[in-house]
């Protein structure tokens, strides 16, 4: 009797990395638990969902751009296959993304950053303010200069979730409503995979840490579509900032990266991306503000994910740190997770990622408090982590 | 006047600040960093051991495993609170207190902005905070322009050392007028530290040969395309600055003036 049988495999955490590994690994006919007091309720509710290789690619972090590139090259099947399991839309767009830059000095620094993206190979294309505006006519006359990146696309983290959700209970993933405190609580047999966000810290003792992002959600008058379909990432007067427009009327406008663990909103952050949002897109004023929230992204000491067993358990499988990324490694994070669940085997994307990568001296002792936070949300243009 | 030194002891005698004597004249800040990652190896090759925190950046109660505070234990830094961020003198005192109950330092460097744009220090809101800190024990390090009587008015009042801007914040365009950094340097006794404006080697290098003691720089590492490469090149810098200033150099001439003397040469 299948019922009296030990869970394969357990998860602890439902955001999306969770609820897609759970899904994967039920495919794969494991048995699945997955534990989670409230599945996507952390960072990924926050999340604005851009699927961002290249904006994203940053000085110093090839290794986690290939990543990314890796996982945004799995996202059209996987998005395919989700929406023909569940019937679901995930809000998932192809446009790709204008970078724009208000000023000269925002200018020179986009420039500088294009260039490093387009030396790695990575496809950006610089536009004149025209060819932004005859793409986009809604974005501020006073713009300098942009780029396209026809590859960096967009999902609603939202549906997302919702979908996994169903997609990991079709499969026959359990769902279990509770809170894993420690890893002591799990059932002693089988595997343990650990997606549990900025929670992962003291489960693990591993060295991840809450970065907060505040961002907003605004909607289109007359619940119409907005009036630009690009996801649209500002450098506006050396503020950063980025706009989603979802087809059913929401834009998402964010974000802050704070170096902190609370979930307040701030005058002055919501401030500072209005001033931004609408310097680079005039119109947005005359949006509906409906959200300002946190969320807490899992960051890790390189920004890079922490993918494969915990040091000293071989049993137990980390799936977190996923900081800005959460959302675009879902897919490739699930996919690997499972196969070497399966298998035994890790696949060669995954070495750069162990999470022993840093030595002892930053494995800290796991008796702190943890923060119920999803895998990562992405930030806008890309201010610093302090 | 010359002063013969030794390379080796001349760096190693370090500078005094507050009593306190540090081997390396590089203050480090840590704002623009792209990872903990990258600040902990930069701050590493940097041979900094004071490192300049903003008290609103940083959430002292949260746990924050291989975050800001961990990082900076790690490499056995001493921690400058700063008061990044204030706009008048209530609100620098009142973080600067925060920052002493958070980090257990009466240390502070002290910023109070007029000018959103410039990011230029509010030289009356500066004078009126620093005052108050003094009085409350306070070891005061104010971020202040390049006017040497408001340093002076600074030193005269108890603070530590004074800290003019080479430019503006953020800006790297270097040492905009280096007179009067020189001018700066004679009218004051404290310690002169060079505090913004930093772009590359050449202009931490430049601070040190108009005078100042140290140089404090954060984006010009952060923000660099390699930040630990920049990172040594700014150790380097500090130090060649450093050495060149007391070394005596040769006065400018018109003309050229040959190496070696055309005296007692064979006539062919």
């Amino acid at each position: 009797m299948l019922s009296h049988r030990r869970p394969d495999v357990t998860v602890v955490g439902g955001g999306p990395i969770g609820l897609a590994v759970a899904w994967r690994c039920a495919d794969r006919g494991m048995r699945v638990t997955l534990y989670d007091p409230a599945p996507g309720s952390g960072a990924s509710h926050a999340a604005a969902g851009m699927l961002a290789p290249v904006t994203e690619a940053h000085f110093g972090e090839r290794a986690l751009t290939a990543l990314l590139v890796a996982a945004a090259a799995r996202w059209p099947d996987f998005a395919a296959d989700l929406t023909a399991r569940t019937g679901r839309d995930l809000g998932y767009r192809t446009e790709g993304t204008l970078v724009v830059a208000l000023t000269g000095d925002d200018l020179a620094e986009a420039e500088r950053l294009w260039a490093y993206q387009r030396d790695l190979g990575l496809p950006v294309t610089p536009l004149r303010p025209a060819e932004l505006r005859a793409r986009e006519p809604l974005l501020a006359t006073r713009l300098r200069g942009g780029a396209f990146a026809p590859d960096d696309h967009q999902v609603d983290p939202r549906r997302l979730v919702a979908a996994l959700r169903v997609a990991a209970v079709g499969a026959g993933v359990r769902l279990v409503a509770r809170r894993v405190a420690t890893l002591a609580e799990v059932p002693p047999t089988g595997r343990v995979v650990v997606a549990a966000g900025c929670a992962t810290a003291a489960l693990t003792g591993l060295p991840i840490r809450p970065v907060k992002g505040q961002v907003l959600r605004l909607r289109a008058p007359g619940r119409a579509a907005p009036g630009f379909r690009h996801v649209i990432r500002g450098h506006a007067d050396g503020r950063s900032v980025y706009l989603v427009p979802r087809v059913d009327g929401e834009v998402v406008v964010g974000a802050t990266a704070e170096e902190r663990g609370d979930l307040t909103v701030t005058a002055g952050a919501v401030l500072e991306l209005l001033r931004a949002a609408t310097d680079v897109l005039p119109e947005l004023g005359e949006y509906e503000l409906v959200e300002a929230r946190a969320g807490l992204r899992p960051g890790t000491p390189d920004n890079a994910p922490l993918l494969g067993p915990l040091p000293g358990r071989p049993d137990v499988l980390v799936a977190s740190g996923h900081h800005r990324n959460g959302i675009v490694l879902t897919p490739l994070t699930a996919d690997l997770v499972a196969d070497l669940l399966a298998t035994g085997v890790a696949d060669p994307l995954l070495v750069p990622f162990a999470p022993d990568r840093f030595g002892a001296g930053t494995v800290r002792d796991s008796s702190g408090a943890g923060q119920d936070a999803g895998p990562g949300m992405s930030q806008a243009g890309r201010t610093p982590w302090n | 006047m010359t002063t013969v030194l030794n390379p080796a002891t001349a760096v190693a005698d370090g500078f005094v600040l507050a009593g306190e004597t540090f081997r390396s004249r590089l203050i480090l800040g840590t704002g623009g960093a792209s990872s903990p990652h990258v600040l902990e190896q930069a701050i590493r090759a940097s041979g900094t051991e004071l490192v300049t925190v903003a008290l609103r950046r940083v959430d002292s109660s949260a746990t924050m495993g291989g975050g800001l505070l961990d990082v900076l234990t790690r490499c056995g830094v001493r921690l400058l609170p700063n008061t990044a961020g204030c706009r008048t003198a209530a609100e620098a005192v009142t973080t600067a207190r925060l920052a002493r109950e958070a980090f257990g330092t009466s240390w502070v460097k002290l910023e109070v902005i007029g000018d959103e744009r410039t990011l230029l220090p509010d030289a009356v809101e500066l004078v009126a905070a620093a005052e108050q800190l003094v009085a409350d024990g306070f070891t005061v390090l104010p971020y202040t322009t390049g006017d040497p009587v408001l340093a002076r008015r600074l030193a005269d009042l108890g603070c530590a050392a004074v800290m003019p801007a080479g430019a503006p914040i953020g800006s790297g365009l270097g040492i905009t007028d280096p007179h009067q950094i020189r001018l700066l340097r004679q009218s004051v006794d404290v310690p002169v530290i060079l505090d913004a404006g930093i772009g590359t080697a050449s202009d931490a290098a430049l601070a040190m040969e108009l005078g100042c003691d140290a140089v404090l720089l954060a984006s010009a590492v952060t923000r660099a395309a390699d930040p630990v490469r920049m990172a040594t090149a700014m150790r380097h810098a500090v130090e060649a600055g450093w050495l060149a200033a007391g070394a005596g150099r040769i006065p400018r001439r018109f003309h050229a003036l040959a190496s070696t003397p055309d005296d007692g040469r064979p006539e062919l």
